[in-house]
């Protein structure tokens, strides 16, 4: 299956220190299977003089150090590990739950959404955490998991003026993608929820709590669980 | 223990060394000084790793205290330093006497100035970087800038004070520079040729919203060829994006990993500094170079400041 991907891999140059590879062109699991399959591969054998990297749906972004080598070299490096991901055992990948109180304070906009898509609060409930999710990458801010993919019947548009701070914990909604505020940020997805679990901890072991490739489920929680949650 | 004492902050101080790299797949982003080449030939002057933490002083420099003495050195941009009323020349160490009080203003040339003390600021590290990540409110002084009160512990040091300036050419050389040199962006091509054409002949104006994640530009608004569709991909420092609006914005050091915006370009490495020493209202252009050009030039600068015959003695 990742040969496929391997022979339409696109190398597209970023600026002079990084080189972006696509996976396709579009969303989908196979080319998150393969990026999974690199970023493991990569953390297990590294490539001295890259610097950082930028996972994200279908595409990787490689920072190296241009003193060290050129586009070309990490290309041709990086070709060389497409050969051997097939080789290379990728664990299961991790199952979590995120439990959520929805709706009032913690989801403002629980009823709106609801509006939106004609049903009950309940079922917007329901539905989102009737599925399990993949961490297809994170980005935004430290922690920040962006889950697909969202029931179709959930799909919602931001909000047209994102807003000043949003509290972190807050479990949100846009377009095809589910995610939680790890940090009190400006944020324009729609609240729906949020957990008492920490996405980023310093004194956790894994300071984010997920992690390229983890599948999620929401679990529904009362308030007053949300109030007793000890992990807080 | 030596210690900083802050009478007054500034307008926006904040901890920075030279940030935080491979955190990434985590969704962190580097941070670090916006000017790293002032920040690390301060460091080198008061002879510090040149990774050091110090005090990244944003357009209004602030006024410390040093209870017990140290040895310093700005650099980066002239924010009309005086210690107890004497002024202080730019890229070199000075020794400060116990009691001394060490105040800036501001800035009369570009937006940033590093106060580098010998020893570095002594912060507690997060992945491994002493660099404040404003965004989320960690690392650097408690996650946040500088207050009136604050206590910046300085890191121990050994040794005897000898006078260190950067030579004059190289200074000069650093001084900012009003055209910023780039390389096409990953979707240059998403762009008709007219917006490529008044990208590079058009001066723009860094705008008054403009801060580390990123430089709002104001000119001519760039229109992108209809029917693409962008999916979230992983942007690179100094990344030029062009949001559907089409007016640009170049992405710095605290910005996201990741964004959803096509770029038209990329500053080069050689002139990333540059950038941070942009100040709102600043006028620029933009050249094209090749991506040998960019190489060159970012070889050439890291030669020239690997030698230590940049220092006088």
């Amino acid at each position: 299956m990742p040969t496929s991907i391997t022979y339409g891999a696109r190398f597209e140059r970023a600026s002079d220190q990084s080189l972006l590879i696509y996976f396709g062109e579009k969303i989908s699991i196979e080319a998150h299977e393969f990026l999974r399959k690199l970023l493991s591969l990569l953390a297990a054998q590294p490539i001295a003089g890259v610097r950082n990297l930028h996972p994200a749906y279908c595409s990787l972004l490689v920072d190296f150090d241009a003193q060290i080598m050129s586009h070309r070299e990490i290309e041709s490096i990086l070709r060389g590990y497409f050969d051997r991901l097939d080789d290379f055992p990728l664990p299961e990948p991790r199952q979590l739950e995120i439990p959520t109180c929805y709706g009032g304070e913690f989801g403002v906009d629980l009823e709106e959404v609801a509006a939106l898509h004609s049903m009950a609060p309940a079922q917007v409930i329901e539905l989102h955490a009737s599925v399990t999710y993949v961490v297809y990458f994170l980005g935004f801010v430290p922690g920040f998991a962006y889950l697909g993919e969202l029931p179709q019947a959930l799909a919602t548009p931001r909000l047209a003026t994102p807003r000043h701070s949003v509290p972190a914990g807050s479990v949100a909604i846009a377009d095809s993608q589910t995610g939680v505020y790890p940090f009190a940020t400006p944020g324009g997805w729609r609240l729906i929820g949020r957990t008492p679990v920490a996405m980023f901890r310093l004194d956790r072991e894994h300071m984010s709590f997920l992690s390229v490739g983890d599948r999620v489920r929401f679990t529904p929680i009362s308030p007053a669980q949300f109030a007793a949650w000890k992990d807080r | 223990m030596k210690a900083i004492q802050v009478l007054a902050p500034g307008l926006l101080t904040t901890v920075q060394d030279l940030g935080r790299q491979g955190f990434g797949p985590m969704g962190v982003s580097p941070c670090g000084a916006a000017d790293p080449v002032a920040l690390r030939l301060g460091n080198r002057l008061v002879l510090n790793d040149e990774n050091a933490a110090s005090a990244e002083m944003t357009l209004v420099g602030g006024t410390f205290l040093f209870p017990d003495g140290a040895v310093v050195a700005l650099a980066g941009s002239d924010f009309g330093a005086a210690l107890d009323g004497a002024g202080v020349d730019l890229w070199t160490s000075a020794e400060v006497r116990p009691g001394q009080v060490l105040s800036l203003g501001p800035t009369r040339s570009g937006a940033r100035c590093y106060l580098c003390v010998r020893g570095g600021i002594d912060v507690p590290l997060f992945l491994g970087s002493a660099s404040t990540h404003l965004v989320i409110g960690l690392g650097g002084f408690e996650g946040r800038p500088l207050r009136k009160g604050d206590v910046l512990r300085i890191g121990s040091s050994a040794g005897t004070f000898s006078r260190r300036s950067v030579a004059p050419q190289i200074s000069t050389a650093l001084s900012p520079r009003k055209i910023l040199r780039f390389t096409l962006g990953p979707q240059a091509e998403w762009f008709p040729e007219s917006s490529l054409r008044a990208f590079r002949d058009a001066t723009y104006r860094v705008y008054e919203q403009s801060n580390r994640m990123g430089l709002r530009l104001e000119g001519p608004l760039l229109a992108q060829t209809p029917g693409r569709e962008m999916i979230t991909e992983g942007v690179s420092l100094g990344a030029i994006q062009v949001p559907a609006g089409g007016a640009p914005i170049i992405l710095f050091v605290d910005q996201q990993t990741t964004g959803g915006y096509p770029k038209i370009g990329n500053v080069i490495s050689a002139d990333l500094h540059r950038v941070g020493q942009l100040r709102p209202r600043d006028e620029i252009r933009f050249e094209q170079v090749t991506w040998e050009t960019a190489r060159d030039l970012l070889i050439e600068q890291e030669k020239s400041l690997s030698s230590e015959d940049i220092f006088l003695e």
